[in-house]
């Protein structure tokens, strides 16, 4: 074997081997958090967490019920605007509109998108907590579902755009109008797509602290309604971690498990439900 | 300008205009279903079809011919405005529709009485029932669907090959039969037209040979155009025969005609297989 091919296979080892570590990483940062999570979190779980309210300082025991329900009417009411707004804009996108006016809506979305959290509980704060001024649920709520439509609405329309031309015609051309051929061809073939592109839009907004800290603001209590200030699993988790106390890291760990637990079901549960119907084949 | 470089029998109304001693095949007035007068078509700027004068019989198999790009897909899609789906299209002339224009009407009540069959059969991702009740459906029948879903498949010789699971997705059929699917699902809201833009393409020989079969069976119930680019297609199965070449109509004539005394030395160089 001569040297040069020598130095070939040895660079071509060398790629191979940094290639596998690095992908070995990746998973096991993913694991590692998953382990130390369930580790330190699921100790803590009881059927107190779940049904009990937050204790008070000095206490121990207590749960984060209104953490868990808060969290739920939060994500309730940012899927009630964002998932609309972006679906019914992603069939706008990739149906009816022309050039101009599809790169100006594309170029805000990825624009929106961009935007950190931070500044769209800002944007929410003065929005709708300063005209009724108090901290509430519908506050909170809207800034989550502002984040939620830049997601929905791209991926909603890339999967929009993959259904085949060919089924757009086979329906027109049975006489189908536009909107009967988007309502009962396009969208059908197209929906499973469409469901795992919300689904990460309502995961992603799930674990968002920042935009609640000024706008659903946080409850030791239960929230009544929808305009009071409520509290969520994310803000809880940014509190107690940060306070003194031993007891609350330990609700803390638990809440970030429950978290990722509530976030899981909804996925599987919606993933099940899209397993049925008839799939388009890729061609 | 065109009708200069077109010999004048060409410019046939009627597909019997012509020499008379060839016309065998067809009566000398046959009733017509469809008639397109004076077409001229654009894809933005560029023409792609000229003063096209066509007339389709009823009940009979009307067959356009033509190498790649002569626009005979174009034409079958002036006949149900499909062509309204590609931006930028623009037509100048006139269809008619039993004596009516179709482009004053409602085009989803048009597509309903011109149906379309596709190059690549396109079911929808539904069962084989639901495929063929999707036409239907769209347009509010009061017909018992099970009734009429087997009628359909039955016209299309389907229905022995699925009657048992009508409700498994269309895409478990084998190409052939995907394709038939798509000829029931159009016969379905009982068009009086159906247009047919080369359904055998992606066909085997096998299959093609069935479909080929069914259209001479169907021209019972209605009018057929088809497009192809299978010459020995076009000579088994039409009564009429268009030629086309770059957007104009060379020739149009009975089919026993056309293939055996072409009038134009174009048709004749392209079936005898000069070009094309």
């Amino acid at each position: 074997m001569n040297p040069r091919l020598r130095w070939r296979k040895f660079v071509s080892n060398f790629m191979l081997a940094m290639t596998g570590v690095c992908a070995l990483v990746a998973v096991s940062a993913l694991f590692f958090i998953l382990g130390y999570l369930v580790y330190h979190g699921g100790t803590s779980i009881s059927w107190n967490f779940f049904t009990k309210l937050p204790a008070p300082v000095g206490e121990t025991g207590g749960g984060m019920a209104n953490a868990i329900v808060g969290s739920a009417k939060l994500l309730l009411l940012a899927s009630l605007i964002g998932v609309p707004i972006g679906f019914f804009g992603a069939i706008y996108l990739a149906e009816f509109s022309g050039g101009t006016v599809a790169f100006i809506v594309r170029y805000a979305a990825d624009l929106l998108n961009g935007v950190p959290s931070i500044v769209i509980g800002i944007f929410a704060y003065s929005l709708v907590v300063l005209p009724f001024k108090h901290f509430s649920t519908f506050a909170g709520g809207f800034a989550l579902g502002l984040m939620m439509i830049p997601v929905t609405l791209r991926s909603t329309e890339e999967f929009l755009r993959a259904v085949p031309n060919a089924l757009r015609e086979g329906a027109m051309a049975l006489g189908a109008s536009k909107w009967k051929t988007i309502a009962t061809i396009i969208v059908p073939a197209a929906y499973r797509g469409i469901l795992t592109a919300i689904l990460l839009a309502f995961a992603r907004v799930a674990g968002e602290t920042a935009p609640l800290l000024f706008t659903a603001f946080g409850n030791r209590f239960w929230s009544p309604g929808w305009s009071q200030p409520t509290a969520s699993l994310p803000v809880m988790i940014f509190t107690y971690a940060i306070a003194p106390y031993e007891d609350w890291h330990r609700q803390a760990w638990a809440a970030g498990l429950v978290l990722l637990g509530l976030i899981l079901v909804v996925n599987i549960v919606a993933r099940s439900i899209l397993a049925r119907g008839i799939a388009v084949p890729r061609s | 300008m065109h009708a200069s470089v077109r010999p004048a029998v060409t410019v046939n109304i009627t597909p019997n205009i012509g020499s008379g001693a060839a016309s065998q095949a067809a009566p000398a007035a046959l009733p017509l279903r469809m008639t397109v007068s004076n077409v001229n078509f654009f894809y933005g700027n560029k023409q792609v079809l000229f003063d096209v004068n066509l007339g389709i019989a009823t009940n009979k198999v009307t067959a356009l011919i033509g190498p790649s790009g002569c626009g005979k897909s174009t034409l079958l899609r002036t006949l149900n405005r499909m062509y309204e789906t590609v931006r930028n299209a623009r037509l100048e002339g006139e269809i008619l529709l039993d004596g009516q224009s179709i482009l004053s009407q409602d085009v989803t009540l048009l597509r309903r009485r011109v149906g379309m069959v596709f190059q690549r059969p396109n079911p929808f991702p539904k069962s084989i029932f639901d495929n063929v009740a999707y036409g239907l459906r769209v347009n509010g029948t009061k017909l018992p669907l099970p009734e009429a879903v087997e009628k359909s498949l039955r016209h299309a010789a389907l229905w022995d090959e699925v009657k048992d699971h009508l409700h498994k997705s269309a895409y478990e059929l084998s190409g052939g039969q995907q394709q038939r699917l798509c000829i029931a699902r159009a016969l379905a809201v009982e068009p009086e037209v159906l247009l047919l833009d080369e359904p055998c393409s992606a066909l085997d020989p096998i299959s093609t040979a069935k479909i080929e079969e069914l259209l001479v069976q169907l021209k019972e119930l209605c009018t057929i155009v088809t497009v192809t680019h299978n010459m020995q297609q076009a000579a088994r199965i039409s009564d009429f025969t268009a030629f086309l070449l770059t957007g104009q109509l060379i020739e149009f004539s009975p089919t026993p005609q056309l293939f055996t005394t072409p009038s134009d030395p174009r048709t004749e160089a392209y079936i005898t297989g000069r070009f094309g």
